[in-house]
């Protein structure tokens, strides 16, 4: 059944297709929209996203802002060596045991001046699932990996190593409720961007 | 036979009569959507450069469809893809079922897909013992009040607090006085959470599939999507056929202008791509077709395929915000809906090409520029030449082409017709029977004399208009 529905399909498609249209050659659009320093624009974006940020020195700074932003926190989960959680994680954990944790630690590999968004994939994360099950986020973030906008992030992301990857902009969020904007529909509640060099 | 047919203006009445909450509200949130879209595209200098690409971009790879849907297939297989082809929704709903039943799946946890809203999907899948929970919060509203979807982004924009309040305490026990949005949505998450981690698979919809990489992405705001496809070990992804671009380099276009249009937001807050399955997990991909081959043959429609689904369209047109997404009963509502809904069934949705003002904002916002509000004149002209039209709109269309092409006649008529509204007593003109929409708004006052005498008055010695 498969193979006839796919050779009907393609078949449909080569009969019914209009005059071919060539394809439009793109010129580079890596500062389209942006003016300004990327570090600045990236921070004023990701405030403007329910996201925060903090320009920390060590791992250990980390876990003590940690500590003093969630005093409740009881599991922690960290993917990045600079920060020791409470639970550990490996490729095979199983993602239903992150249900209860309430601080995710990962680092991104970059950040979107245009719109304050991280790229992250399954090998920051260890597993997906850390990047939205965890009531809050602490994502680590290189000042220096800033690139301008979506065409210059589009060339840093690389689709065919990854089985994952994700543009994250801020906490979850949801107006669909009488156009209230709220934030933690179904992932995390709150994200803060720690900046530390890698 | 004519109890199939959908009656836009008699499902818009419902809305509009409903109270003087909804209607007020719903035009309000979706203008303000229109309001951030008009921001966040000005903030983009070559906005109008992108419709232009995002438009071609689209018309190439439609017109090289087969090529790039291959390509898709191989790469996606080489990530570790299953790949299905599915003709129609009936084949779609079986795929899924088997391999459901496959892997002996009893709960399926699903972020928004209009393409299996379009299949009928969910309910197929009930009727065969398994359940299905919607895990957007708009599509959950919707589900737990068993309604379509009245809006391709917010899908529960027609409900107020109040609605939703009521809906929550009837299904999870909420407090029905408590309206707060944050309370709402936070019951939400803790009664949706268990759900999540009990389902043994999740399914997904996609905004666009690479062809050079075999991924696709999901945009959500919720983080939805996400959460499925990270937890059970099985995920299918359900996808139309004309949601395929070449390259990464392209997704870039259409990435910053899917959220602009659609919320007025610069992206999603969750932009997701899947290219093959997690470690110990399998990932299916079922690439549907149910009608859109058959839509890439015909000259006047195709390119209704390069749409992105943003809404962009709905929010700013005068009669969904006023009529509601429901007045179109159907899975696609809107301007976009005009267009599509008829090709999925012509007969059932004849009406709908009339339910429109023709006022062209549609197509002035359409991020991939397609002709809305000129293919919806188009579909009017088909709907007359297959004789589906209503026959008041029979009788109304021969009385005015018998008058416009006598000009004496049509003086007359005129001159009567001034007489005529004069003498008409309110309550007919604006009786909620007869028309909707002349709710809450009056007719302008008429002029003393008709355009013709005017002119013959004042232009005596111009050249004289020929009887």
């Amino acid at each position: 059944m498969m193979s006839t529905s796919r050779t009907d399909i393609l078949t449909a498609i080569r009969k019914n297709k209009p005059a071919a249209v060539p394809r439009p050659t793109l010129r580079d659009l890596s500062s389209s929209g942006i003016e300004g320093d990327l570090l600045a624009l990236f921070k004023k974006h990701l405030k403007e996203a329910d996201g925060e940020f903090y320009r920390l020195e060590s791992g250990k700074e980390v876990s003590a802002l940690i500590k003093k932003l969630f005093p409740d926190a009881k599991v922690i989960c960290s993917a990045t060596p600079e920060v020791k959680g409470s639970r550990p994680i490996k490729p095979d954990t199983d993602p239903h045991s992150l249900a209860d944790v309430d601080v995710g630690v990962f680092r991104a590999k970059f950040g979107v001046a245009e719109n304050g968004a991280i790229w992250v994939t399954e090998e920051d994360l260890v597993i997906t699932a850390l990047g939205v099950l965890p009531e809050h986020l602490i994502v680590l973030l290189d000042p220096d990996r800033i690139v301008s906008n979506m065409h210059a992030a589009y060339r840093e992301v690389k689709l065919d190593e990854h089985h994952y990857g994700c543009f994250m902009m801020g906490p979850s969020a949801t107006a669909d409720i009488g156009a209230v904007h709220v934030n933690g529909a179904q992932g995390s509640r709150s994200l803060a961007i720690i900046f530390l060099a890698h | 036979m004519s109890f199939n047919i959908v009656h836009p203006e008699k499902l818009a009445a419902e809305f509009l009569n409903k109270d003087k909450q909804h209607e007020p509200q719903h035009d309000e949130h979706l203008w303000t959507s229109r309001v951030k879209r008009d921001k966040e595209a000005a903030s983009i200098p070559e906005w109008e450069e992108f419709r232009e690409l995002a438009s071609r971009i689209k018309q190439h790879t439609l017109t090289h469809l087969d090529q790039y849907l291959e390509q898709f297939e191989i790469n996606a297989v080489k990530h570790g893809a299953v790949v299905h082809w599915a003709r129609t929704a009936e084949e779609h709903n079986q795929i899924v079922l088997d391999i459901l039943r496959q892997h002996s799946v009893k709960d399926v946890i699903k972020s928004k897909s209009m393409l299996q809203e379009e299949c009928g999907m969910i309910p197929f899948l009930e009727k065969h013992g398994i359940s299905v929970t919607e895990s957007d919060l708009g599509e959950r509203i919707q589900q737990l009040d068993k309604e379509q979807p009245s809006h391709i982004v917010v899908p529960a924009v027609h409900k107020t607090k109040e609605d939703i309040a009521r809906l929550f305490a009837r299904h999870i026990g909420t407090d029905p006085n408590n309206t707060d949005a944050h309370y709402l949505n936070d019951s939400m998450r803790k009664h949706a959470r268990p759900l999540f981690l009990k389902a043994q698979a999740a399914m997904t919809g996609a905004n666009f599939a690479i062809a050079e990489t075999g991924s696709f992405v999901v945009c959500t705001n919720e983080g939805n999507a996400d959460i499925g496809a990270s937890l059970p070990p099985l995920h299918i992804a359900s996808i139309g056929i004309e949601k395929l671009i070449p390259t990464t380099e392209d997704l870039a276009i259409f990435i910053r202008m899917l959220s602009r249009s659609a919320l007025g937001s610069k992206i999603t807050q969750y932009t997701s791509h899947f290219s093959g399955p997690r470690k110990n997990s399998e990932l299916h991909i079922i690439l549907t077709d149910n009608g859109r081959s058959k839509r890439l043959g015909m000259p006047e429609f195709w390119e209704s395929l390069k749409c992105i689904r943003c809404g962009a369209c709905m929010n700013t047109c005068p009669v969904f915000r006023r009529s509601s997404g429901l007045s179109y009963g159907a899975v696609y509502g809107g301007p976009i809906g005009i267009i599509l809904d008829p090709t999925i069934d012509e007969k059932k949705y004849s009406e709908l090409p009339y339910h429109s003002s023709l006022c062209g904002s549609c197509t002035e916002v359409c991020p991939v520029k397609i002709d809305i509000s000129g293919q919806i004149r188009q579909w009017r002209r088909v709907m007359a030449d297959h004789k589906r039209l209503s026959l008041i709109r029979r009788l109304a269309f021969k009385a005015g082409a018998a008058v416009l092409s006598r000009p004496k006649l049509f003086r007359a008529a005129e001159a009567g017709a001034y007489g005529s509204i004069k003498l008409l007593p309110h309550f007919l003109i604006y009786n909620n029977l007869f028309n909707a929409w002349g709710k809450h708004r009056e007719m302008p006052p008429f002029a003393k004399e008709t355009f013709h005498d005017w002119y013959q008055k004042n232009h005596e010695n111009d050249e004289h208009i020929q009887d």
